[in-house]
């Protein structure tokens, strides 16, 4: 059968590109409006945006924010997206014009970009944005002159304002109109000989089938430059082997020359931006020194460190307490839900499958966003402004002894409430491995929903009257896990970047873009399209994974012949729950697994718990008070529910739940990957299975070999 | 002299930046060309990294890559 055509495949596509900070995503929102998506690019962790326009004359036309970037040079896959989107290579369309968005306020380095995307002769309409700040700057462009040298339309834009934006509409419009007359000026400079006949050597080696998008001499030269500058020994680029084989010995053929390859491309690009600029540029004095007086604060040793610790606090304040009743209502507001379905349908597997299957289940992906709106909320403010790079400057130093970036930072830190939207800030880092480190690290630090699980145990094994010191052998435990949880994900950052993630640490080249006020619909853009990618990607394995548990839990049923409590001890409701858990396919799995667990302290029972304890860690507790006969209601303060685990014996008769077995059962829970969510954002986030299901091994391995330490070496120094 | 020696608030001519894993393209194509401009504005207080401003653009990098950018005082 033929596929069915997309009807999107006929429309016009335009590549909106440009430098990071430039306002491309802004002057892209204001084109599309909120109708933009978001969708990884297959294999590697960029992200690509689409939305549509429609056009007066044109119609409706697609567009594609391509990544920021200052060059289109590729040193690795990520930075390969914006030349694949610029001339539809791997699998992506090749745009019939692009909007290249140019910073007013740098206009110098953004006019590098514009050469080389003019060289590959792809239609272009130039937006000079920020033309406000500019102005600010004593800045004063000469858009005639710009027109005139170029040879292409040059509109001027305040994109934040949406100022210019229907000129850029219009331009598009007529450029669209007419693609044949587009003009496209090509190449402003002329390599010099060597560089010339190295460059021509590629024409005969460019194959047939990738001539329609390089469809002129000067397409070819320009992505015969490409790959000169673009591919190394060891490159993971992915190029035809002819090519490049051919372009390793040219550039062995130039090195042994003594020849720089930089100097022939960059510095002559230079030179002619140069001389444009000095017709085209003219430099006033300067109105307005507000990013140098804001900086003088922020970067200030003892000033800026202290409003970087304030900043911090709100943030950890927001997703620890703020959010606190926003999740208490969501949570109420799905068991009331379940409760109503319950009042509505008659008893049986379907009530059960859609109260607490599917109704917990999308509850408990519901449940997510209060922190994760939080969260981006900050993000997308401190990086609107352009504090985070701030932030990433003063914390720098000390996140490379660390082994990180200090754009790690803030992620690691919302790791302590939840690892969901920490591992989605990750977004923030701009490099790949660091990145990767960061996500497989993040799911160690102790975040909110192992509590209820700590307090159990806790108040189980460590009564508040033991003292250590003035505080209560609880408290040290506590604390001891937060700092012991920090520590390990420092380790497992130490451990992963000098093995699976290994890699030499990449130079920091960080961009301080001037302060500038974040547009509310910018933001709320943020949010929308964060909130919209969780619930698709993430949110459909979390609630499928909820379901697949439940089941697990509730499944083969307890035949009513044999409901009668086998346990006297266990009687009423509570007794039938404990029963039919006990024989469901979790229960069966937990009795099996015992041998396993029995080296680590635990039995059968809190087997169960570990398997309950996937949909989310807190579930735990409930599932200890439905084993222990206590009901399902049960939650960490409950005193029945301490007092038949403390009831609790091994086969030899002595008590189950020793200090040792909590100690042990914490490490566990501080290591384990017991989170179906944070396994589905990891998967959505790093686009891969094998990142995820590393992650999953990994860190379940640790925890046992942990554990079974802990749990042998106290029995080997005589704990019991 | 190179970047890193400089003092913050003054200002050098670039002349060459060392060759070192792709960072001198890197730089370059940022507008760190031989004959720019470069001023060193700041040093974070943890002593690196540094900022630069050259060709109107803020860039932070570290003492270590700074210590690749030959510069002459203007």
């Amino acid at each position: 059968m033929a596929p069915s055509p997309d009807p999107r495949a006929s429309d016009l596509l335009v590549a909106v590109a440009g430098n990071p900070n430039s306002g491309k995503t802004t002057l892209f929102n204001a084109l599309t409006g909120a109708n933009a998506r978001i969708a990884n690019h297959p294999g590697i962790t960029v992200e690509i945006r689409t939305g549509h326009v429609t056009l007066p004359g044109t119609g409706r036309v697609r567009l594609l924010d391509v990544p920021g970037t200052y060059s289109l040079t590729a040193r690795s896959p990520d930075e390969e997206v914006a030349i694949n989107a610029l001339l539809g290579r791997k699998g992506m369309k090749r745009p019939d014009a692009v909007v290249l968005v140019l910073d007013g306020t740098a206009l110098e380095r953004n006019l590098y970009l514009l050469m080389q995307v003019l060289e590959f002769d792809i239609p272009v309409i130039a937006v000079v944005n920020m033309l406000d700040s500019a102005r600010d700057d004593g800045i004063d462009i000469d858009f005639d002159a710009l027109r005139k040298t170029f040879g292409i339309p040059v509109v001027g834009t305040v994109a934040r304002k949406r100022q210019g934006v229907g000129l850029v509409r219009d331009a598009l419009d007529e450029l669209l109109g007419d693609p044949e007359s587009a003009r496209r000026p090509g190449w402003f400079w002329e390599p010099a000989l060597p560089l010339a006949d190295d460059l021509a050597s590629f024409e005969p080696l460019i194959e047939e089938e990738v001539r329609f998008r390089l469809d002129t001499p000067g397409a070819r030269r320009a992505f015969a430059l490409w790959l000169m500058t673009s591919l190394h020994g060891t490159s993971e680029l992915e190029v035809r082997p002819r090519l490049r084989e051919h372009t390793l010995e040219v550039q062995a053929r130039l090195e042994a020359d003594g020849r720089d390859l930089a100097h022939e491309s960059v510095v002559a690009r230079y030179a002619v931006i140069d001389r444009i600029a000095a017709t085209v540029l003219k430099q006033g004095p300067r109105r307005s020194h507000l990013t140098e007086r804001i900086d003088a604060v922020l970067t200030h040793p003892f000033w800026g460190t202290a409003v970087f610790v304030i900043l911090m606090g709100l943030i950890f304040q927001a997703l620890f307490s703020w959010s606190e009743p926003m999740i208490g209502v969501i949570e109420q507001g799905f068991a009331a839900l379940a409760g109503a379905v319950r009042g509505i349908l008659p008893a049986g597997v379907a009530r059960d499958l859609i109260t607490e299957g599917i109704i917990s289940g999308v509850g408990g992906v519901v449940v997510f966003l209060p922190q994760i709106l939080f969260l981006f909320l900050f993000i997308s403010i401190l990086e609107g402004t352009g504090y985070l790079s701030r932030a990433a400057f003063l914390l720098d130093r000390l996140m490379r002894r660390l082994g990180l970036h200090g754009q790690a930072f803030v992620p690691m830190l919302s790791g302590f409430a939840c690892a969901i939207p920490a591992i989605m800030a990750t977004r923030t880092i701009d490099n790949r491995r660091d990145r990767m480190l960061t996500i497989m690290a993040v799911p160690l630090i102790t975040c909110s929903a192992r509590l209820p699980v700590y307090t159990l145990i806790i108040a189980l094994l460590f009564p508040a009257a033991d003292k250590i010191g003035f505080l209560s052998s609880g408290t040290v435990v506590l604390l001891a896990i937060y700092l012991l949880s920090a520590v390990m994900a420092l380790l497992a950052v130490g451990v992963l970047g000098r093995t699976v993630l290994k890699g030499q640490l990449r130079p920091l080249l960080l961009e301080l873009p001037p302060y500038r006020m974040p547009s509310v619909r910018s933001v709320l853009q943020v949010l929308w399209e964060r909130t919209r990618a969780f619930l698709t990607t993430a949110g459909t394995v979390i609630l499928v994974a909820t379901v697949v548990l439940w089941a697990l839990l509730s499944f083969p049923r307890l035949e009513p012949s044999d409901s009668g409590p086998r346990d006297p001890a266990m009687a009423g409701e509570a007794g039938l729950q404990a029963e039919q858990l006990r024989g469901s396919f979790a229960g069966r799995i937990g009795t099996a697994v015992e041998p396993v667990l029995e080296p680590l302290g635990f039995n059968w029972k809190i087997g169960v718990g570990l398997i309950g304890a996937f949909a989310a860690r807190e579930v735990f507790v409930g599932t200890m008070g439905v084993i222990y006969g206590v009901g399902d209601e049960a939650d960490e303060a409950h005193v029945g529910l301490r007092e038949a685990m403390g009831d609790d014996i091994r086969a030899d008769g002595s008590p189950l739940w020793t200090p040792l077995t909590g100690v042990s059962l914490i490490v566990f829970f501080m290591i384990a990957m017991q989170c179906i969510s944070t396994l589905a954002v990891t998967r959505r986030e790093t686009g891969s299975w094998g990142w995820t299901l590393f992650m999953l091994g990994y860190l379940s391995a640790s925890a046992y070999l942990a554990s079974l330490l802990v749990y042998q070496g106290g029995r080997l120094l005589g704990y019991a | 002299m190179t970047l890193d020696a400089l003092r913050a608030g003054t200002t050098a001519k670039l002349l060459d930046i060392d060759p070192c894993n792709g960072l001198r393209m890197r730089l370059m194509e940022m507008g760190l060309t031989p004959g720019a401009d470069i001023s060193v504005l700041r040093v974070a207080p943890l002593g690196d990294p540094i900022e630069i401003l050259v060709r109107g653009t803020r860039l932070s990098i570290r003492k270590r890559e700074a210590a690749l950018i030959r510069c002459e005082s203007a």
